[in-house]
């Protein structure tokens, strides 16, 4: 054995263990660019998974988008969804098997543009199920085009002169939308760009991951995440552009807390 | 004998979805099937068998719950009529891409576009061809009667998980909303779940054990060789269907000289044109596909050696008789009849069309 392996296994020892990943993250590269969100995020889930012991009691629902492969990294039972479709895919699954835990995992463009219908409607039901929002302001899979969540004056491949309020609207603070709904039982925006900050989202995952398991409504998370690759930035001039320029738009913190709630005036009377 | 009862179309494939033991209906309401999640709601199955009965935002979402529910291995099933199924087209490809067994119900309605809530037999070629992108088949049953609509809910399902394939039932408004006696099946249990697991344990989701790889219930597959041959399984799948499950009904056919093609209350209609056209002394007889994929195309091949001529009658501008063009393969006259827009021809109509068409040109 040569001395530096040597010097290696007596590092690698359980006692000298300050960090790892849980088992149920696949041992698999994943595809996404460096500096990309995505991974920590999969970390999270896969860790809250572990930590909960509910690998064989999960069922993911993975979009259409760059993370259209969350499939390959986590190990549990998933169900690729058509683009938007999650919630509706999850609705399925969830009502014909409910005692299993269920959670979609949706880009910006998946989750508030062409599936809008499927998202306020699934939350408005209150669908026992975790929602896993992924915004980034862009579309990455695609190349770079504009999504729901783009910011005015923000440059993509489809707004090469910035987003125009006239021609493409405004930016749609979604999660802003969900808490608002009687189904929404929890409700909360996070991000992962420092180490405080992913201890944060950590918390946030596994709060709405036990939360769905008292079936009190839907429990949305949204991570406002980088992506470097798309917004044509290295990793570190993304996380500063995301603090500089997201988060004014979409503040962190929690938007909803306590479970489903409708007034007495959604009641026929009498 | 089952129970005996007097039902609209409808009605009875709410109550063979609940007696076959189905897991679950997600649907949107259309006309002229509404009646089917209305009897689904009035009942509540889901205090006596347990089966979950869901209205969704949209077909497009209902298609999708459909998808999400049969991946885990249930017997579950959506209903809706010709627009609606027309916003399911992308759901079913993706059922169809995921070889997940399902049953759909198309009370079809007269198109294009929103068109009437009058019967028609317009989405032949959508059923028949796919309907959303990609190669793919549904197997395709056409009820002529209100007993079929009870009947083929159950052997929809049979043959759905005989082949992990979307079976489609293409009724219309004439078989959903008329009234007739219908024999019943008794109530069957659901699956139990070791049931379920020993069916679809192999492919459902349905929580990973460690005893297992995890499940992925996807169309997706970005390596070319790999989708061709996901592409080829499907096509051997249907050349199964082809080889073991045409199903159709000769009526009067041995002697015929003249044989009208006919599916759904088409057949209904021409049966009387038949006696008709026989009390006249003309030998014509009735084919009536039953399922219109598999196409009965083996049993048109040899008739067609045999007999002057086949009438197609369907109500749309003329889809199924250019199957049955492709059936014959030039060995005789292939002639089409048909309505369209919502308008049903009496069998006097049929009658004359079938002389001016076939035997007296």
């Amino acid at each position: 054995m040569s001395e530096v392996a040597e010097r290696l296994k007596n590092i690698i020892r359980p006692e000298n263990l300050i960090y790892g990943k849980s088992p149920v993250l696949n041992d698999v590269t994943m595809h996404y660019c460096p500096g990309c969100s995505h991974g920590v995020v999969h970390k999270l889930i896969a860790d809250v998974i572990e930590e909960l012991g509910i690998q064989d009691q999960t069922i993911g629902v993975s979009p259409v988008g760059c993370a259209v492969f969350a499939y390959n990294y986590i190990d549990i039972d998933w169900s690729e969804a058509a683009h938007g479709r999650a919630p509706a895919v999850a609705t399925g699954i969830k009502r014909i098997m409910p005692e299993k835990t269920v959670f979609t995992y949706q880009g910006d463009g998946d989750l508030a543009a062409i599936g809008t219908a499927e998202t306020l409607h699934a939350v408005n039901r209150g669908e026992n199920i975790v929602m896993i929002f992924i915004n980034n302001a862009i579309y990455g899979m695609t190349g770079g085009q504009m999504a729901p969540t783009t910011l005015l004056g923000q440059v993509t491949s489809t707004t090469p002169y910035g987003r125009n309020v006239d021609l493409n609207g405004y930016p749609l603070k979604i999660t802003e939308l969900i808490a608002q709904l009687p189904g929404a039982a929890y409700v909360t925006r996070q991000s992962v760009h420092t180490a405080g900050a992913v201890r944060k989202a950590r918390k946030a995952i596994r709060k709405a991951f036990e939360l769905s398991q008292q079936n009190i409504g839907t429990c949305f998370v949204e991570v406002v995440s980088t992506c470097n690759s798309g917004w044509k930035l290295t990793p570190v001039e993304s996380n500063d552009w995301m603090v500089k320029h997201m988060f004014p738009l979409f503040p962190l913190g929690d938007l909803k807390d306590g479970g489903k709630n409708a007034t007495e005036s959604f009641q026929v009377k009498g | 004998m089952g129970e005996l009862r007097l039902m609209k179309g409808n009605e009875v494939i709410a109550e063979a979805a609940i007696r076959y033991g189905c897991d679950g209906y997600f649907g949107y309401p259309i006309t002229p099937q509404s009646e089917v999640m209305e009897s689904l709601m009035a009942q509540r199955p889901w205090e006596t068998t347990g089966m979950v009965v869901l209205q969704a935002e949209s077909e497009i979402a209902s298609i999708h719950m459909v998808y999400g529910a049969a991946g885990c291995g249930k017997r579950v099933m959506t209903s809706s009529s010709s627009p609606g199924i027309s916003l399911m087209a992308e759901g079913i490809s993706y059922i169809a891409g995921s070889e997940l067994p399902c049953v759909i119900v198309n009370v079809q309605r007269g198109g294009p576009g929103l068109g009437t809530i009058q019967p028609s037999q317009a989405d032949y070629n959508q059923a028949t061809k796919g309907g959303g992108h990609g190669d793919y088949s549904l197997l395709v049953l056409a009820p002529a009667s209100v007993q079929e609509m009870n009947d083929f809910v159950g052997l929809g399902f049979d043959l759905a998980y005989k082949y992990r394939n979307p079976v489609m039932i293409l009724a219309d408004g004439v078989i959903g909303q008329m009234m007739e006696k219908v024999e019943l099946m008794d109530q069957q249990p659901r699956w139990t779940d070791k049931q379920l697991k020993e069916i679809t344990g192999s492919w459902a989701t349905q929580g990973k054990t460690k005893d297992r790889p995890k499940h992925v219930i996807t169309s997706l597959e970005m390596d070319s060789h790999i989708m061709e041959e996901n592409n080829l399984r499907l096509q051997a799948k249907y050349q199964r269907m082809k080889e073991e499950d045409v199903r159709f009904e000769t009526i009067q056919c041995e002697d015929a000289e003249y044989i009208m093609v006919a599916f759904g209350c088409a057949a209904r209609i021409c049966q009387k044109t038949v006696q008709l056209a026989r009390a006249k002394g003309h030998k014509v007889g009735l084919l009536r596909p039953i399922t219109l994929f598999p196409f009965p195309e083996k049993i048109i091949a040899e008739m067609a050696g045999k007999i002057k001529g086949f009438l197609t009658v369907e109500f749309n501008a003329g889809q199924m008789v250019n199957d049955v063009r492709l059936a014959v393969n030039g060995k005789t006259r292939v002639e089409y009849f048909g309505r369209m827009g919502g308008i049903l021809p009496s069998p006097d109509e049929v009658e004359q069309a079938l002389l001016q068409k076939l035997i007296g040109g």
